[in-house]
């Protein structure tokens, strides 16, 4: 008899396991209730994307591409990046077509990571950077960002976080879970202290094209900031394709060959299918995102305005389809608010402490789902604080 | 304007409070103006659209092609008039091409189609020729697809 405990990986064995697995246990038992809970698209992938890969699948295209993925393909990265941010980037040397934007934090971090090295990472921020840098043998070091600031990160929180030792910055905006975003002003400051240093940044840009009342802004086109700057998007967010995995990381040329090294080793390539559907998504979907976005943006303010009728304190999300409104005044940490909200009303939303330190005493809200349905959770809300004592009224 | 009438299309239980807080006005204001869209019979009706197939009390529709030799003084109006007239009457388009008025039809049975086409439409002066199609399987209306699509069998759900 094998003692697997003994035979495990150490690191692997330290990895947390996701905290609110049990919460989604739950909800899968229930059929009636309402999910707000899991941060996916609502919509179907559009069609003529879904085609394009049915039909290079009729054409018998069911074969590897190059590591780095199709040229067609970065070609059209490289195309849409300028269109849509005015990012510059060579398609042959700097873009690398990954298995979602996952596998490209992946690759960024275990490319740049000796054990030891520190890596910063605001929270609350989407789950997977921290165990990834500990994989790496690098050490996580998260900042907490504040509401008051809309969860962005501010100079003086990246200062005081800089030691010797840090590597790598991690910038998740528009963010996962707070909605919130880094405008021009808040990437400028941060700029100003990267400057000069040998800091590099991982910008997880996964949301870019969802922002509301402006455009987004990648750091990674601010003076000084391109050589140190590594871009992470993908096609799961802005096109409703989740399930195709695909996404794509643009780096310098020095950073992008190692990555690939790793990238040919663990993966080979990304789905053949995939990469063909992401050739139209890129060049006839703008219409798609225009579209989506416009939705989202209704439901919303749908959402926002539902919150600030029942007195749920919130500020207004600018990015990703999140909303992350104040539950701590009821006396229930928010693991607890958000399990008998689901007990109770059948409405699933996720605890923010899930998110990281700094997260407590606050839950997500994701509002890619109907509009019926959002109104319909936020009058659930509204009766299930109502029964609830209010401990500290701000 | 357009935008409050593109909301209600698609879903017409919106709430003037929805209404308001996507187009960024306030609610008074979206509901004067659903009022006066109402009053003006640019908003004809609300309602819903029902799959009766699926409550296996659906009759049967069918899309009649009418020719007709227009009424002096009249043109096609008095004709049209009196075939819309009738309660089996979903739909009366007047149409280019080689037939003039398309009549939707819907009834218990094919049988009480055809005898609202014996008895009543080519019986209607004017009325030169008639051709009825019965309709056999919906698949979309108004925009929706009106078969279940199938769920994907397992989904990840991750945060």
């Amino acid at each position: 008899m094998i003692d697997y405990d003994s035979v495990l990986s150490d690191k692997v064995k330290t990895l947390a396991p996701s905290g609110i697995r049990r919460f989604f246990d739950l909800l899968e038992e229930m059929d009636d209730a309402i999910s707000l809970g899991i941060g996916e698209p609502d919509f179907v992938t559009p069609w003529h994307i879904r085609d394009a890969g049915i039909r290079s699948l009729e054409r018998g295209f069911t074969k590897y591409t190059g590591n780095a993925g199709l040229s067609r393909l970065r070609a059209a990265i490289s195309e849409y990046l300028t269109r849509r941010f005015g990012l510059r980037y060579d398609p042959q040397t700097r873009i690398l077509v990954t298995v979602g934007g996952s596998e490209a934090i992946d690759l960024a971090i275990r490319s740049l990571v000796n054990p030891g090295d520190e890596v910063i990472i605001p929270v609350p921020s989407f789950v997977c950077y921290g165990p990834i840098t500990l994989l790496a043998g690098g050490a996580p070091v998260y900042v907490e960002t504040k509401a008051e600031n809309e969860f962005r990160l501010t100079p003086d929180e990246l200062r005081a976080a800089i030691t010797e030792k840090t590597k790598l910055l991690v910038l998740p905006y528009p963010n996962n879970p707070t909605g919130g975003i880094m405008e021009r002003g808040d990437l400028d400051a941060i700029a100003e202290i990267l400057r000069g240093t040998d800091i590099l940044i991982l910008s997880d840009e996964i949301y870019a094209e969802l922002t509301y009342g402006g455009r987004h802004i990648s750091i990674a086109s601010l003076p000084g900031m391109y050589e140190r700057t590594i871009v992470v998007n993908g096609f799961s967010k802005c096109y409703a394709m989740t399930g195709w995995r695909m996404g794509y990381v643009c780096a310098p040329p020095e950073l992008a060959a190692q990555m690939l090294k790793i990238h040919q080793y663990a993966i080979m390539c990304a789905p053949t299918t995939s990469q063909y559907a992401a050739i139209e998504a890129l060049t006839y979907g703008d219409d798609d995102i225009e579209h989506m976005r416009r939705e989202y943006d209704s439901r919303r303010r749908i959402l926002l305005d539902g919150l600030r009728k029942i007195g749920i304190d919130c500020f207004e999300p600018r990015g990703a389809f999140y909303m992350f409104p104040r539950v701590g005044d009821f006396g229930l940490s928010s693991d607890e608010f958000c399990e008998r909200f689901l007990r109770e009303e059948r409405v699933a939303i996720i605890p923010g402490s899930a998110f990281g330190r700094g997260g407590d005493g606050f839950a997500r809200m994701c509002y890619a789902s109907s509009a019926g349905n959002i109104e319909e959770a936020v009058s659930r809300l509204g009766r299930f604080i109502g029964r609830l004592p209010r401990k500290n009224i701000r | 304007m357009n935008e409050i009438l593109k909301l209600l299309e698609r879903d017409c239980r919106l709430t003037p409070r929805a209404i308001a807080d996507i187009t960024g006005r306030d609610e008074d204001s979206a509901s004067a103006e659903i009022a006066r869209l109402e009053r003006e019979r640019v908003i004809v009706k609300y309602s819903a659209l029902i799959d009766w197939d699926k409550t296996g009390a659906g009759g049967v529709t069918a899309l009649i092609e009418v020719k007709i030799s227009p009424q002096r003084g009249d043109g096609y109006e008095r004709i049209a008039e009196r075939i819309y007239q009738y309660d089996e009457v979903d739909s009366l388009y007047l149409m280019s091409g080689a037939f003039d008025l398309a009549v939707l039809v819907s009834a218990p049975t094919m049988r009480h189609v055809s005898e609202f086409v014996f008895a009543h439409l080519a019986a209607i002066d004017g009325v030169t020729a008639t051709a009825t199609h019965f309709i056999m399987k919906k698949y979309k209306e108004k925009g929706c697809i009106l078969d279940e699509r199938p769920e994907q069998e397992e989904r990840g759900l991750f945060v």
